[in-house]
């Protein structure tokens, strides 16, 4: 236990959700050596001027992020797929409630 | 890809006012100006609470022991969120502390003067964050994503700073002949170098070319310190201070404030680790970092403790 | 000497802010040195909830005082023999062990106080503990998760975090003292009887100290003076500086 390495500990992501109901969104990344600590970290960082009501920390390790080179692969074939929106579809005139 | 389309995708991004994210590919040189340019901002925030840091215990009302306390705990904040910009660059806390305990990170040369009134908290928070605004507002515009992001919530954050500061100098202005003593008196040290803030002249800023071109910076150092010149006259003028420059005039054709030259040799001296408090601000710093490491340590031992426990 | 209701109810008050007041001081003290940025902002909202606390008390101690005098007044202008803060929160912050041995005491003690003041019949007392209750509890958490990281985690961090314990244990016995004016008071219905807190407070802190491998110092002699304005010498010091620009420009108001 005793040749331990100082650091600024381990990185966290802050996902904050401002009310309930509404998404979480990324609000930035910590230091803590735990989960508790990493918590309060998160808390005394991203909660000074009451932004929220909940708070999701994630260690940024765990973090897996799609590869850049990939985007045409992944993103591009879900362009022209206008049929998967509502306003792809023509209403006869007069039809209510839909 | 080969390296020539890369960096044609990556100019296409930039041109389009697109924004760079940590995993997009990018020049090395866009990748080092940031580390740079965001680091030296981080330590500008955290080295930056030593001198008004120095005013919370004295400081003169329980309403302004608050909002000072609140001020400074802002600004190391705002350290933290820029260095998580920049550990996004692939670069570690660690790493940034250590190059800035061995002098190769700057940090803003203002931090380097004294505060040695409370008249100084007044002017830190008006003249030194009404300048640093100045230059974040432009920053929320910034090409690389997390530093933008950082920048957005920083500049909310940071609205009530310079409007704490101006109130503490018009308050003082209302006072007592020696508070108004010590209000001018303020303003007579921090003008000049808050107006270096912004850096040297464009024709004499070494970083500056790649940094607008990848739209890292948005506007150029005399842009900014022109900006800034121009909208803190006034309010000098209302609450009854004097800028301390005999040279400065109104130029009714620019619609722009012409001021005297700045003393660049101080600015040379102060970058270069001879300003009044260099010496103090790095050994505060260095003294509560290896201070630290015991808890630092400590809490990483507990940590492996439970992890190992956990797996047992 | 008899002492008038109001006279009563107002070194209470005092007494409440006081600690507030020198605690969010010392606190404030730790801008710029904590042992990491993270740690910075977290004792500095410490501080911060503490000020905030003495402000709202003493503004409502200058209002039972009845003599114009404002929550400034009263915080700037007392000399040291009319401060009623305890021993505990005075004293300085040390290492980071100190500061959170210091913590420990203090805030566990704070978490029973102002829960017993949730009930006072003072409504004005009822009103700051329930606003003050939250904040209390997340600062006796974050003591706690210290305390046992600092217990069990390198033999360094552990021999640092007995040594503050021991050094600051004969500052905790002061804290259940009972004197005329909390009698009075709690016959009242206003103050708490800290008498029947001491048992909750010794059961808390022997539990934190269990997680944290260490061992609760033996009872011995108790310091004791702060019911009568009767401090260490490091209290003459903090004032000093707090009061130096409002007693060194009488006239100006800032």
């Amino acid at each position: 236990m005793e040749n331990i390495q100082d650091s600024q500990w381990p990185l966290w992501e802050v996902f904050i959700q401002s009310q309930p109901g509404t998404p979480y969104k990324h609000a930035g990344s910590v230091h803590g050596p735990d989960k508790s600590i990493a918590m309060q970290n998160a808390r005394d960082t991203y909660f000074r001027r009451n932004e929220g009501t909940s708070i999701w920390i994630v260690p940024s390790n765990a973090i897996v992020a799609s590869d850049p080179n990939d985007s045409d692969m992944l993103f591009d074939p879900s362009n022209d797929k206008a049929y998967r929106h509502p306003t792809f579809y023509t209403m006869p005139e007069g039809a209510l409630n839909i | 890809m080969e390296n020539e389309t890369k960096l044609k995708h990556f100019e296409s991004l930039i041109d389009a006012d697109s924004n760079i994210e940590p995993r997009d590919w990018m020049p090395e040189d866009y990748r080092k100006h940031l580390v740079r340019q965001i680091s030296q901002h981080a330590h500008s925030e955290v080295i930056g609470m030593q001198p008004e840091g120095n005013w919370i215990s004295r400081a003169p009302s329980l309403r302004a022991k608050k909002i000072l306390l609140a001020k400074i705990q802002d600004e190391g904040g705002h350290g933290l969120y820029l260095y998580s910009a920049a550990e996004t660059l692939g670069i570690s806390r660690d790493e940034l502390i250590e190059q800035l305990h061995s002098g190769k990170a700057k940090y803003s040369s203002i931090f380097n003067y004294p505060a040695l009134t409370w008249a100084d908290i007044g002017a830190i928070g008006w003249l030194v964050d009404g300048a640093a605004i100045v230059n974040q507002v432009s920053l929320q515009r910034t090409s690389y994503g997390p530093y933008a992001r950082a920048m957005v919530r920083i500049c909310k954050e940071e609205s009530f700073h310079q409007r704490q500061g101006y109130e503490i100098m018009a308050h003082m202005m209302q006072g007592t002949p020696e508070q108004q003593e010590m209000a001018q008196d303020a303003m007579n040290r921090w003008w000049w170098p808050a107006l270096m803030m912004f850096g040297p002249h464009d024709t004499n800023s070494p970083h500056s070319g790649n940094a607008i071109k990848w739209k890292i910076k948005r506007a150029s150092n005399d842009i900014l310190r022109q900006k800034f010149i121009d909208k803190t006259v006034q309010q000098a003028e209302l609450i009854g201070l004097t800028v301390p420059d005999k040279d400065l005039k109104w130029n009714e054709e620019t619609k722009h404030y012409e001021h005297g030259e700045i003393n660049w040799e101080e600015f040379q001296s102060v970058i270069n680790g001879n300003g009044p408090c260099n010496k103090q601000r790095m050994e505060n710093h260095i003294k509560a970092h290896h201070e630290g490491e015991w808890v630092r340590k400590a809490a990483t031992a507990y940590a492996l403790k439970q992890n190992q426990s956990v797996k047992q | 000497m008899r002492l008038q209701q109001n006279e009563v109810l107002f070194l209470y008050t005092l007494r409440l802010a006081d600690d507030a007041l020198i605690l969010g001081h010392r606190l404030g003290e730790w801008c710029s040195k904590a042992p990491i940025l993270e740690e910075d902002l977290a004792l500095t909202n410490i501080a911060l909830d503490m000020i905030g606390r003495a402000e709202a008390i003493l503004r409502y101690a200058a209002e039972v005082e009845g003599k114009g005098h404002t929550e400034d007044d009263l915080a700037y202008k007392r000399p040291e023999r009319k401060f009623y803060n305890h021993l505990l929160v005075e004293q300085e912050n040390g290492d980071f062990a100190h500061t959170i041995a210091r913590q420990l005491f203090i805030s566990t003690f704070e978490y029973h106080l102002y829960t017993a003041l949730l009930k006072s019949s003072d409504e004005n007392i009822a009103g700051i503990a329930a606003k003050a209750i939250k904040e209390i509890k997340y600062h006796k958490k974050h003591a706690s998760d210290w305390c046992i990281r600092l217990g069990d985690g390198t033999e360094e961090s552990k021999e640092r975090m007995q040594t503050a314990l021991n050094d600051l244990w004969m500052y905790t016995g002061e804290l259940f003292e009972m004197d005329d004016i909390n009698e009075w008071l709690h016959e009242g219905g206003i103050a708490a009887d800290l008498r029947k807190l001491e048992g909750p407070w010794k059961t808390d802190i022997v539990d934190v100290l269990a997680q944290a491998k260490l061992t609760v110092p033996s009872s011995g002699y108790m310091q004791t003076g702060s019911r009568k304005g009767i401090h260490t010498e490091k209290l003459g010091y903090i004032l000093a500086e707090m009061q130096y620009l409002q007693r060194a420009y009488p006239t100006a108001k800032w």
